[in-house]
């Protein structure tokens, strides 16, 4: 039988492309509000709209972000998509700072206007350029360390990302993706039942699917 | 490895159907947008461009049908724009599957609608568009106005300005269209590209007069000629078979345009 998703619909945008994404790695999601269902699932995956407060106030209000913590906790296979990685940090910093659930230490921040490019060894320091935010567009991620997820994807793929804030996470060890947008930012984090991306593999194509079939292969070896 | 720069296949919509001709020799429906979509996300196209030009607002739930359709069919960037009036109508589009939607007539109208709306659902998936004409005499400094309703109608707004005065509301990406060029397959407006995108902090997405990959790559060339753009949007050139999004792709890549490199193998 396919794995059952809890497809997690906290009132705030579409999820069907997601949903479809799902069906297409032969994953079953059930589209729910419901706590109990969320639970009850063989994994959980929290899709990516919404600005970070109003999107905190919605799972709290619907009862859920009790649910999602309980299962980052130490519960079944857990895959964020945008804001469903930005929720795991302690703060987010989009209209004023907003508790995250805390899974990892660091905040969620914006990019900033201006970046520096690193200088070549011995050379001067280069000089200060803007950097174009919103991050719009199609970005490599490179994986590394060590997680269930990293072993079934490639060492790098390009998905399409679109966000003007990041994670800064605190513990770098839970950093397992990389990209480039003025200087690196952690595009993928993962611990134990956790992994969460700032991408969208359901607008990814074939990337997209690759990333989906991993979480499906995961699933099922747990 | 920077940001890839991407190509976009727009496609005019009316009551559903996709106009301006699109021709494909083999038996695909070419008026369907959603099977046209599914052509281009086969030719790995970076996103796909909806633009509804029907005149009339009750037609809006055929555009939502439209949208939920293709967003349920290919997994690919999809943005929306035309006729978009309200935050009700950005919400609908959002729900119904775009990843970003355009406002352009009615950020005129009422400039509070960007802010409005980027605060609600941030500004990464709002586009702003601008349809710009060149209105200073030759020999004078360049200077372009913004125009409505397909380049009718004077609104005596300085489009480098508006560009700058939206972005500061929080548009969070500009589609920049010349309707001195559009339909000419004559190349971008390249002094009006610089002039916007070396104005703004966020992507800028040429439009109007690609009709070849040399355009497409001059557009996005950030070199002192090119226009600084971070997309480019066509449709002729693609519509008519003469190439696809893999070719064109191929062709910036000789160029030294950094796009995402099409599959092997793939059109």
């Amino acid at each position: 039988m396919r794995p059952r998703i809890a497809l997690v619909d906290y009132g705030a945008g579409n999820i069907r492309s997601v949903a479809k994404a799902l069906e297409r790695s032969e994953l079953t999601p059930v589209v729910t509000a419901d706590p109990k269902v969320v639970l009850g699932a063989d994994g959980v995956l929290l899709p990516g709209v919404g600005a970070f407060k109003d999107a905190v106030c919605s799972l709290e209000d619907a009862g859920l972000a009790d649910a999602i913590r309980k299962v980052t906790d130490h519960g079944r296979p857990y895959l964020g998509l945008c804001f469903g990685l930005q929720l795991l940090f302690e703060v987010g910093e989009e209209h004023g700072r907003t508790a995250g659930l805390g899974v990892f230490r660091g905040h969620v921040t914006r990019f900033p206007d201006r970046v520096r490019d690193p200088a070549d060894a011995g050379g001067p320091a280069a000089p200060e350029r803007p950097l174009r935010v919103p991050h719009i567009g199609w970005n490599e991620v490179r994986y590394s360390g060590s997680h269930p997820m990293i072993e079934r994807l490639p060492e790098r793929d390009i998905y399409y990302f679109v966000h003007s804030y990041r994670p800064e996470p605190t513990d770098l060890e839970c950093v397992v993706g990389w990209t480039d947008y003025g200087g690196r930012f952690a595009s993928a984090v993962a611990r134990d039942n956790v992994f969460a991306v700032q991408f969208h593999p359901e607008k990814s194509q074939a990337a997209g699917k690759r990333l989906l079939d991993a979480y499906r292969q995961w699933l099922e070896a747990c | 490895m920077p940001l890839f720069k991407r190509i976009i296949p727009c496609l005019d919509v009316d009551k559903g159907r996709v106009v301006k001709g699109v021709q494909y020799v083999d038996h695909v429906d070419a008026g369907d947008p959603v099977e046209v979509a599914k052509r281009y996300d086969a030719q790995e196209a970076d996103e796909i461009t909806f633009l509804d030009i029907t005149a009339s607002h009750e037609a809006r739930g055929i555009l939502l049908d439209i949208v939920s359709r293709t967003a349920e069919s290919v997994f690919m960037p999809l943005c929306v724009g035309g006729g978009v009036r309200s935050l009700q109508d950005v919400r609908d589009l959002l729900n119904a599957g775009a990843d970003k939607v355009s406002i352009m007539t009615a950020a005129i109208k009422n400039p509070e609608l960007v802010e409005q709306a980027a605060a609600k659902i941030g500004s990464a998936n709002l586009v702003l568009a601008i349809d710009a004409k060149q209105v200073s005499a030759p020999g004078e400094t360049p200077r372009w106005e913004v125009f409505t309703h397909g380049g009718r109608n004077p609104t005596g707004i300085d489009a480098v300005a508006w560009a700058a005065r939206m972005a500061a509301a929080g548009a969070g990406e500009i589609l920049l269209t010349s309707m001195d060029r559009d339909g000419t397959k004559q190349g971008y407006d390249l002094p009006l590209l610089r002039a916007v995108t070396d104005r703004v902090s966020i992507p800028v997405i040429a439009s109007g007069g690609g009709g070849s990959a040399a355009d497409l790559a001059t557009a996005l060339d950030d070199g002192p000629g090119g226009g600084h753009c971070q997309a480019a949007l066509a449709a002729s050139i693609f519509h008519f078979g003469e190439t696809t999004v893999g070719r064109v792709k191929r062709a910036l890549i000789e160029r030294g345009i950094a796009v995402r490199p099409p599959s092997p193998g793939s059109d």
